[in-house]
């Protein structure tokens, strides 16, 4: 034990010294480790529910509209090339809100275990910036995962031949991001005992105000409609979505990456406040 | 000795300056809040020692601690880590401290040991260092063969010395217990007190809050007693209890001789020889006294000033004699009176009435 360090160590507390302060790459190395854990607890202790939980809903949007209700009249054919990108948005931010919101909850309130991660070398905001990648990755995965579903499923199969793929990834990415901000507002926002009836109030808006089911142009006819989805971030995404793979009308291609990142900003600054507010009394 | 080495490298720095924690005028008042939780503290936790932080619920410990770990932003003052600023270093102060939490808060979707593996995954430790030093814990812990079980499945104990484990992983420079003890088993308490010490021979700084007075003069090498958010009182234990007042003297637990054949067992345990003959004079002795009062016999005695009986349950009589006694006069009075010692104690005051008596008895 007698190495150069443990020498310097004596020498200094004898007369007092400068502490050094921490190491380059300490904040870093402790945020991927604690996202390492958030993907080692995914991938190896619940990969069958965080399927059903991802994938149950969007599996039975194409199914039911967009097969079986072409298939008995009531739609068009065609309506799973438009109803596609719509559920892929919105699985994006829907899994994305939920797996920040719902553990953040938990956490804060009975477990305490974020108080483990809170106390790692790393800022606390990192912590929150960890919740919001980690559940933005199991969006991101949930969203094209449904390609292959949607293949078997939909009527017409797939269709992605004038798809641009990097915007589409960048549309999707930045959807769970957004979400998982949006998640990071509600978990850090509302108390543990109204986070279910809270959820049910901003969930069930957020899922038919997003231009999911339609495009967006197609509510000229209902202007009031059409401009109140505007603050919902998921009509962005839906339509960006819609853009990339080239299916149908979309709105203006500036408004779309402006109404992304608008989101990820607002609710990113106000959930990081909110975390600050939680982890910090 | 060259693997511990190597894994040092992964631990925090060593201690450089030569107080370990500085608290100086610490003040915080919660949002929302009226009045202030913390009203000024100061003290200083040397490298090394066990320093104990006693106070009543809501005196402001937790409040004092949260600053510590970061987790509490200081409306006033500042607060030390090692020389480094709490609110301006939080990633070098988080890399020299661990928690041994108030209540369990394992990762439950983890398993014993990975607990531990991430944990010290969180403090930059290499996958073999980390493994082999957690593998080591657990064994020092007694949980080997347990490792791979949900801590969900682990009982208080069990999950308690899990933390511990966790807290040690990464070699911190100072460990923040805060009650550890409530609701542990006297074996996991032993435990940790042994562990404790074991620590501090080894250099580690230690904080420990806690409600057990009988835990906090056994381990700690100064307290610090915090009450509606000061410190009132800081001390060694044995300083501390000079703040009673007439603290010289004993105290004796005495049971009628008359009782001996039912209590042999404990007149032989006090060392006392032949507690059968002295049967008759106990009687004389009670009828030329105050007839009920025990305590007459050592208040005849030179260098008592006073004696007074504190406690009488089930046959046995607590009586404190306050002066300069003698102790060996003492017993032969007691005999002479047909009284049989059971137990003879100093009188130090017990750090309980040192903190009664600086606190107060109201309810908090």
């Amino acid at each position: 034990m007698s190495t150069t360090t443990h020498d310097t160590h004596a020498a200094r507390s004898a007369g007092g010294g400068t502490p050094e302060p921490a190491a380059p790459g300490t904040s870093r190395r402790a945020f991927l480790a604690i996202l390492g854990r958030d993907l080692w607890v995914t991938i190896r202790r619940e990969p069958g529910g965080f399927l059903a939980q991802a994938l149950l809903q969007p599996i039975f949007f194409l199914f039911v509209f967009g097969r079986v209700l072409p298939e008995i009249g009531q739609a068009q054919g065609s309506y799973g090339d438009l109803l596609l990108p719509g559920v892929m948005a919105l699985t994006a931010i829907t899994v994305a809100l939920q797996n920040v919101a719902l553990p953040l909850v938990i956490e804060f309130s009975f477990t305490k275990e974020i108080e483990d991660r809170l106390l790692a070398p790393l800022p606390a905001w990192a912590v929150g910036v960890e919740k919001i990648v980690h559940a933005a990755m199991r969006g991101v995965f949930s969203a094209f995962v449904l390609l292959p579903v949607a293949a078997v499923v939909l009527p017409g199969g797939l269709s992605l031949g004038g798809a641009n793929w990097p915007a589409l990834v960048a549309v999707v990415v930045g959807g769970a991001v957004a979400g998982g901000c949006l998640g990071l507002v509600l978990g850090t926002a509302v108390p543990a005992n109204r986070i279910n009836v809270v959820f049910a109030v901003v969930l069930t808006p957020l899922l038919f105000t997003g231009a999911t089911f339609y495009p967006w142009s197609s509510l000229d006819e209902l202007r009031w409609f059409q401009v109140l989805t505007l603050v919902n971030p998921l009509t962005y995404v839906s339509e960006g979505a819609r853009a990339a793979i080239g299916t149908g009308e979309h709105m203006a291609t500036w408004a779309i990456p402006a109404g992304i990142l608008g989101s990820v900003a607002l609710f990113g600054t106000i959930g990081l406040l909110g975390f600050r507010r939680r982890a910090i009394d | 000795m060259s693997t511990a080495t190597s894994a040092d490298r992964h631990g925090p720095p060593p201690p450089v300056a030569a107080d370990a924690i500085v608290v100086e005028g610490l003040r915080k008042r919660y949002s929302g809040a009226r009045d202030e939780a913390v009203k000024g503290i100061d003290f200083r936790v040397r490298q090394g020692e066990i320093f104990g932080l006693l106070g009543p619920n809501g005196a402001g410990k937790t409040t004092t601690i949260g600053v510590i770990t970061t987790r509490v932003r200081p409306t006033g003052g500042r607060v030390l880590v090692d020389g480094l600023d709490v609110t301006t270093e939080q990633v070098a102060v988080k890399l020299r401290l661990a928690v041994v939490p108030q209540r369990p808060n394992l990762d439950r979707s983890l398993s014993a040991l990975e607990n531990l593996t991430f944990h010290a995954a969180y403090f930059g430790f290499s996958r073999r260092a980390r493994r082999a030093r957690a593998l080591e814990l657990l064994e020092q812990v007694g949980l080997q063969g347990r490792e791979d079980d949900r801590v969900d499945q682990y009982s208080g104990g069990m999950a308690q010395r899990l933390i511990i484990a966790r807290a040690l992983i990464h070699r911190p420079q100072i460990l923040i217990l805060d009650e550890p003890t409530t609701g542990l088993d006297p074996q996991s308490r032993l435990f940790l007190w042994d562990t404790m010490r074991d620590l501090r021979e080894r250099g580690t700084t230690l904080i420990l809050t806690t409600h057990d007075m009988v835990e906090a003069d056994g381990l700690c090498d100064r307290i610090a007693i915090v009450d509606h958010g000061e410190v009132i009182a800081l001390d060694t234990p044995r300083g501390l209890r000079g703040v009673l007042p007439a603290e010289e003297g004993v105290e004796v637990v005495v049971t009628a001789a008359t009782s001996a054949g039912r209590r042999a067992d404990a007149g032989s345990g006090a060392g006392e020889d032949g507690p059968g003959p002295v049967e008759a004079p106990a009687r004389r002795a009670e009828g030329a006294s105050d007839d009920a009062d025990p305590a007459a016999p050592i208040r005849a005695l030179a260098g008592v000033e006073r004696a007074d009986v504190v406690a009488d349950a089930e046959g046995r009589t607590t009586i404190r004699a306050y002066g300069a006694v003698d102790v060996a006069e003492l017993v032969a009075a007691l005999r002479g009176a047909g009284l049989e010692l059971v137990e003879l104690r100093q009188l130090e005051g017990s750090l309980e009435d040192v903190f009664v008596h600086l606190t107060g008895r109201e309810m908090r």
